[in-house]
């Protein structure tokens, strides 16, 4: 399997090359299987992240998990979300105007 | 000074072009058949379409209309006008004179209609274009180029690929005193504190830091952020994931000014288009499509754009060539036609990011000497023009230029 880790500082790794659903791969030690195929460009967690922990890429957080993500696993929108667009939402967008 | 081309195109407003254009220009969207008809035979003879499809006047459309007029790319105007709309086409016209240009222009209901209004125009079109011929050629420098960049259809590998590609290319032109201009402040979001800290002057970080707010603002008002279905589909989950990776197109050089659509540097460097309208939310999203984001590019007088692409764009553009840098390694196999680098090759360790940067720079100089790209070749003209409003910059948005 082909990763990129983009920095040192990084709990993610991105794909370099798509993987089809049922490949195997190693990560941390362990033996995971996909469950789904994947696209490059998207995201495995390189370690055990928490709830609550930020996802780091580049770097830099680029939002937090919002449940437990074992090593290995697809990092996307089912388990992590943005830390910056929940302070600008829709609904705080209509209340910013007041015309809800 | 480096010579970068020996025989660009000679303006009497003292501007230099890469191409020599005629724009064909509707001024509201019941002149937009007329315009097309006269375009269409011409249209392989670096003659574009473009307009403004609205009724009602506005500051900025007439604005990005008339530095589109008088762009050094552009070498003669005809403009059509239905005669009763709200655009003030006596002022344009006399712009684009004042500029030394040829200019014409029809008004469809003065003209004997549909036919005879085309008729006119080709003839118009024919003359102008042999007379463009002869138009005075001189030396350019790589000092008076202006190049933009916008990505669009970014994907997980945008950020690791050709953003930072395009980045890398920045820093060599702007080293070498090109002036380059990257924009979309609604996709800053999230990287606003990094970027300030490459501001020229304290004041200008703090006018940074405000530009990337007011889009957050004006996105949340409008409750969608500048993210495409698309951009999740490949691998892109957060707003601020995006930001990263569009962030890094503007490579590492100080960042020199703020500039609005229409406003043109005065001095080589790194510029950040503010793109998205101040005051109240008025006139709907700041970046309906790429191509609106690139005419505003060209507005600001930018001769060659870089465009990055993961899931694979297809545009170009009136005015001025688009060069599509493609992220991603399977788009770029299944759309080479469409594509002007495989910047994706990194992925599969066919370049490096280095190599990637110094074939893009290579290539900008290429396409300024009269190299055509994936999308001239294949006669993408796309133009997008819509309501907006802006303030002026002050002072502060431009500290190097005394």
């Amino acid at each position: 399997m082909k990763t990129i880790q983009l920095s040192p500082a990084d709990n993610i790794v991105v794909l370099a090359a798509s993987l089809p659903a049922g490949a195997s791969f190693e990560m941390c030690g362990r033996e995971h299987r996909l469950p789904t195929s994947l696209g490059l460009g998207h995201k495995l967690a390189a370690r055990t992240i928490r709830a609550g922990d930020k996802i780091i890429k580049y770097g830099v957080p680029i939002g937090s998990a919002t449940c437990g993500i074992e090593a290995g696993e697809h990092v996307h929108l089912h388990n992590m979300k943005s830390d910056y667009l929940p302070t600008f939402t829709l609904e705080h967008g209509r209340e910013f105007h007041g015309t809800k | 000074m480096s010579v970068l081309l020996a025989s660009a195109f000679w303006r009497a407003d003292g501007r230099k072009g890469i191409r020599n254009t005629v724009a064909v220009v509707y001024l509201v969207e019941c002149a937009h058949h007329v315009a097309r008809e006269i375009q269409h035979p011409f249209r392989e003879q670096d003659v574009h379409l473009l307009g403004f499809g609205g009724c009602y006047p506005n500051e900025y459309s007439h604005r990005m209309l008339s530095n589109l007029c008088t762009h050094p790319n552009v070498g003669a105007v005809l403009l059509l006008s239905l005669g009763c709309e709200g655009f003030n086409r006596k002022d344009l016209l006399r712009t684009i004179r004042e500029s030394g240009r040829p200019a014409e222009l029809l008004v469809i209901q003065e003209t004997g209609g549909t036919r005879a209004t085309i008729a006119g125009g080709q003839e118009w079109v024919r003359k102008t274009l042999h007379e463009l011929e002869s138009g005075p050629r001189v030396p350019m420098s790589l000092e008076e180029l202006v190049v933009g960049t916008v990505c669009g259809g970014s994907d997980g590998t945008s950020g690791i690929t050709a953003n930072p590609g395009i980045g890398r290319a920045f820093d060599q032109l702007v080293g070498k005193g090109a002036t380059c201009i990257f924009e979309e402040t609604g996709e800053l979001i999230g990287c606003e504190q990094v970027m300030a800290s490459r501001a020229a002057t304290p004041e200008l970080a703090g006018i940074l830091t405000a530009s990337v707010t007011k889009a957050a603002r004006y996105y949340a008002t409008l409750g969608h952020g500048s993210f495409a279905p698309g951009n999740a589909d490949g691998g892109l989950t957060t707003q601020e994931e995006k930001s990263m990776g569009a962030y890094s197109k503007s490579g590492s050089s100080r960042i020199s000014g703020l500039i609005k659509p229409g406003d043109t540097p005065r001095a080589g460097g790194l510029y950040l288009l503010d793109v998205v309208p101040d005051g109240e939310v008025r006139f709907g999203f700041p970046n309906i499509n790429d191509s609106a984001e690139i005419a505003e590019l060209i507005s600001c007088g930018s001769h060659v754009i870089l465009f990055a692409t993961g899931r694979g764009s297809v545009v170009g553009s009136a005015v001025s060539p688009v060069i599509k840098v493609c992220a991603n390694p399977e788009t770029f196999r299944n759309l080479t036609e469409d594509m002007d680098v495989d910047a994706g090759r990194i992925l599969e360790e066919r370049g490096t990011l280095d190599d990637v940067g110094e074939e893009i720079y290579q290539l900008v100089k290429a396409v300024a000497r009269g190299q055509k790209t994936a999308s001239e070749t294949l006669g993408h003209q796309e133009f997008v023009l819509g309501y907006k409003s802006f303030e002026a910059i002050g002072p502060g948005c431009h500290p190097t230029y005394q």
